[in-house]
C-alpha cells in the first residue's frame, strides 16, 4: 500500500459507501421529485444518497489521514476463505435455480452438499448423510407438515 | 388495580394449551442455539418467520419471544463450560464463568447463572407491565413530527451506544433505509430501486435480507478459522450453592437487573451493553477485585442477570413505540407487520390480549428455562460438542427453504445469496450490518412520517425545530452523536469496549 491510505479498510470503505450513492442516486433521478410540501417518490432517497455519500466522504478522509490500529490486520484479501464464500453462496444460487424445475428433493441435496464441500474438514460420507437427513426432514416439515406448494420432484425429473 | 386485571388477562391468553406449547418450543429452540456454535438468535428467528405466518399473532409472538430469551440462557451455558460464548452478550461470563469451571465450580457457576437470570426476568417482565402502557399512551399524543425525530433519535442513539465507528454505523443505517424503501412508493404507485423486476414491486424481503446478512454472512465469517470445541467439564455437579455463594450473589443480582432493565430500554445497548457495564461495576465496588477474572461468582452473576433483564425491557420500545432497539426487535416488529398488526403505541390498547400475552408468557418462559437448564444440563454438555462442520451445512439448507417459503418466489433465495456476500464484505471492513437491519425497519415509516409532516406544516422543515417534543428529540440526538464524535470521549469509548 502507498502511504496516502493510512487505513486500507477504511479507504475500501469510503469508496464502496460513496459508490453505493452514487448509485442510488443515478436509481432516484429517474423518480419524480416533488416539492417539500407534497414529496415525489425521489425526494427522501435523493436526501439520503446525498447523505450517505457525504459519510462516505468522511469514511474516506478518515483513512487517508488518521493511521490504523496497529492490532488491525488490514483488509487481507488473500486471507479471505475465498473457497467458502464462492460454495456457500454457489449453494443458494443453485438451490434457487433448482427449487422449480427440479423440485425440493434435488435442490435440497445439492444446495447442503455443495455447502458442506466448503468446511476444510468436509468427508464425503458425513456430506452426503447431511444432505439426505436434509431432504427427508424438509420434506417431512415443509411438504407433509406445512403444506408448502413443492413438489419432492420436480417436472425436470418426472414430478408435476 | 388496573395493572393486575391486565396480568390476569395476560395469563389467561398464555396459560392455555397451544401457547404454552409455543413458549416452550421457542425457549427451547433459544437454548439450544444459545448452545450450538455459530448460529444466534437473528438468523433463527428469521427462518422461523415463515412458519410462524400460520399461527395466531399471540402464539407466533410467544414463539419468537422465547427464542431471544433462551439464547441468552443457552449462550451463557457455552460461556462457563467451553469459554465460548453463545451469544455476544455473554462474553463477559465466559471471563469468570469458565474459570470457576476450571476449578471444578461449573455446577455453582451454571446455577448461579440461572438464578440470576430468572430474578432478573421476573423483575424486567414485571417492569415491562407497569412502565409500557404509560408510555404508549405518551406516545399516542405523537403526531407526525414527534414520531419521525422519536426515529430519528432511536436510531441515533442504536448507533452512538454501539461498538465500532460511529460515522460507519451512520452510513450504514442510511444505506439501510435506502434498501428498505425499494418497491412501489406507497403514495403514488411509482416503483423505486427495482430494475423493472415484478417481484420487486413489493420491495426487498426483509426476511431474505435478515437471514443473508446475518446467516449466510456469518457462515462464512465462521468457516475462517475452524476449530474443534473442548468440553472442560463432561459432567456437571454441584448445583446447590452454598450459602457463603448466595450471600455473595444477591447483591451482584440486584445490581445487574437494575442496570440490565435501565440500559436494556435504551436503543442499541440492550444485552451486549448492560452485561459489560454490570461487570465493570462489581468490579469496582468489589472488596476483592484481584477475584476478578479468576473465577469470582459475582462476576457471573451480575451480567447474568444484566443481560437478561436487557433482554426483556428492549421489548418496550418495540411494542410501546414500534421502535426497533436491536436486530432481534427489528425482526419482531416484522413478524408483527407480517401478521397485520401496526406496531406502535396502539397495539396496547386495540390488541390488549396480544400485549399482556406476550408478557405473561415472558414469565412462564423464564421458569420454563430454570427447568430447561439444570436438570437437563448434560443434555446440553453433549450438544456444544457437535462439529460445526456438520451443522452449518444443515443451516445453509434451512435458510434456503426458509426464505423460499415466504413467498414461493426464488429472487427471495437469489437476494439472500447476494445480501451474504454483502454482510460478509462489510464485516470486513469494519461496518457492522445490525444497523443496516434497523434501517431497513424503519424507512418506510421514517418516509412516512416525513412526508406527512411536510404535508402538514406547508412544506416548512422548521416544524421539526418548533414544536417542543421533537425539537427536544432532535437536540438530544444531536447531541448523542456529538459526545461520542468528541476526541477525548471517542478514546474512552474505544477503551471502553475493548475492555
Amino acid at each position: 500500500m502507498t502511504r496516502f491510505v493510512k487505513s486500507p479498510k477504511d479507504v475500501a470503505s469510503g469508496l464502496l459507501l460513496i459508490l453505493l450513492a452514487a448509485f442510488f442516486a443515478w436509481q432516484a433521478l429517474d423518480l419524480p421529485m416533488g416539492r417539500a410540501i407534497r414529496m415525489g417518490p425521489g425526494y427522501f432517497p435523493m436526501i439520503l444518497a446525498g447523505l450517505l455519500g457525504f459519510l462516505g466522504l468522511l469514511v474516506l478522509i478518515g483513512g487517508l489521514t488518521v493511521p490504523a490500529a496497529e492490532e488491525d490486520a488490514g483488509i487481507g484479501f488473500r486471507r479471505w476463505p475465498w473457497q467458502a464464500l464462492g460454495l456457500v453462496t454457489l449453494a443458494v444460487v443453485v438451490f434457487g435455480l433448482g427449487i422449480r424445475p427440479l423440485g425440493l428433493g434435488p435442490s435440497m441435496g445439492l444446495a447442503v452438499f455443495l455447502s458442506a464441500l466448503a468446511s476444510r474438514r468436509f468427508n464425503i460420507v458425513t456430506g452426503l448423510a447431511s444432505a439426505a437427513i436434509m431432504v427427508a426432514f424438509s420434506w417431512a416439515v415443509f411438504i407433509k407438515g406445512l403444506g408448502l406448494p413443492l413438489p419432492l420432484l420436480g417436472p425436470l425429473l418426472g414430478g408435476y | 388495580m388496573e395493572i393486575f386485571d391486565n396480568l390476569a388477562l395476560g395469563f389467561s391468553v398464555a396459560v392455555t394449551f397451544q401457547n404454552i406449547f409455543y413458549c416452550f418450543i421457542g425457549v427451547l429452540l433459544g437454548t439450544l442455539i444459545g448452545v450450538l456454535p455459530g448460529l444466534g438468535p437473528v438468523p433463527t428467528i428469521a427462518m422461523l418467520l415463515p412458519i410462524t405466518f400460520g399461527l395466531p399473532p399471540v402464539s407466533a409472538l410467544i414463539m419468537l419471544a422465547g427464542i431471544y430469551y433462551g439464547a441468552q440462557y443457552g449462550g451463557s451455558t457455552t460461556a462457563i463450560l467451553i469459554n465460548l460464548p453463545g451469544e455476544s452478550s455473554s462474553v463477559v461470563t465466559a471471563i469468570d464463568g469458565y474459570q470457576m469451571a476450571r476449578k471444578g465450580r461449573a455446577g455453582a457457576a451454571l446455577a448461579t447463572a440461572a438464578i440470576g437470570s430468572f430474578f432478573a426476568g421476573s423483575v424486567a417482565t414485571f417492569l415491562l407491565a407497569v412502565f409500557a402502557p404509560p408510555l404508549a399512551d405518551l406516545a399516542l399524543k405523537f403526531g407526525p413530527p414527534e414520531y419521525f425525530a422519536l426515529m430519528v433519535l432511536g436510531l441515533v442513539a442504536s448507533v452512538a451506544l454501539a461498538a465500532g465507528s460511529v460515522i460507519k454505523a451512520l452510513a450504514m443505517v442510511v444505506l439501510g433505509i435506502l434498501l428498505g424503501l425499494s418497491g412501489q412508493d406507497v403514495y403514488t404507485g411509482t416503483p423505486r430501486f427495482t430494475f423493472d423486476m415484478l417481484e420487486l414491486a413489493d420491495g426487498i424481503e426483509f426476511v431474505a435480507l435478515a437471514m443473508g446478512v446475518f446467516g449466510i454472512g456469518e457462515i462464512v465469517r465462521n468457516l475462517e478459522d475452524e476449530h474443534s470445541r473442548k468440553v472442560m467439564v463432561q459432567k456437571v455437579k454441584g448445583l446447590l450453592l452454598s450459602k457463603e455463594d448466595i450471600r455473595r450473589i444477591v447483591g451482584p443480582i440486584l445490581r445487574g437487573t437494575f442496570i440490565g432493565s435501565f440500559l436494556g430500554i435504551l436503543p442499541g445497548g440492550g444485552a451486549i451493553l448492560s452485561s459489560f457495564a454490570a461487570y465493570s461495576i462489581e468490579k469496582k465496588i468489589s472488596r476483592h477485585p484481584e477475584e476478578f477474572g479468576k473465577g469470582a461468582i459475582e462476576a457471573v452473576a451480575a451480567p447474568e442477570s444484566a443481560n437478561n433483564a436487557g433482554a426483556q425491557t428492549s421489548f418496550i420500545p418495540m411494542l410501546t413505540l414500534g421502535i426497533p432497539s436491536n436486530p432481534v426487535m427489528a425482526l419482531m416488529i416484522g413478524a408483527l407487520i407480517i401478521q397485520g398488526i401496526v406496531p406502535g403505541p396502539n397495539v396496547v390498547n386495540e390488541q390488549p390480549s396480544l400485549f399482556w400475552g406476550i408478557i405473561a408468557s415472558m414469565w412462564i418462559g423464564n421458569l420454563m428455562l430454570v427447568v430447561l437448564n439444570l436438570p437437563l444440563i448434560g443434555m446440553w454438555v453433549r450438544l456444544l460438542t457437535v462439529p460445526y462442520h456438520i451443522l452449518f451445512p444443515l443451516i445453509v439448507g434451512f435458510c434456503c427453504i426458509g426464505v423460499y417459503s415466504v413467498n414461493n418466489n426464488a429472487l427471495d433465495v437469489f437476494t439472500m445469496a447476494l445480501f451474504g456476500v454483502v454482510g460478509y464484505v462489510l464485516v470486513k471492513l469494519d461496518c457492522e450490518p445490525a444497523p443496516l437491519l434497523l434501517g431497513f425497519i424503519i424507512g418506510p415509516m421514517l418516509e412516512e412520517y416525513l412526508r406527512r409532516a411536510m404535508l402538514i406544516s406547508r412544506g416548512d422543515p422548521t416544524v421539526f425545530f418548533t414544536r417542543p417534543i421533537s425539537a427536544t428529540m432532535l437536540a438530544l440526538a444531536v447531541l448523542a452523536l456529538a459526545v461520542v464524535l468528541l476526541p477525548s470521549v471517542r478514546r474512552r469509548r474505544e477503551e471502553a469496549f475493548k475492555e
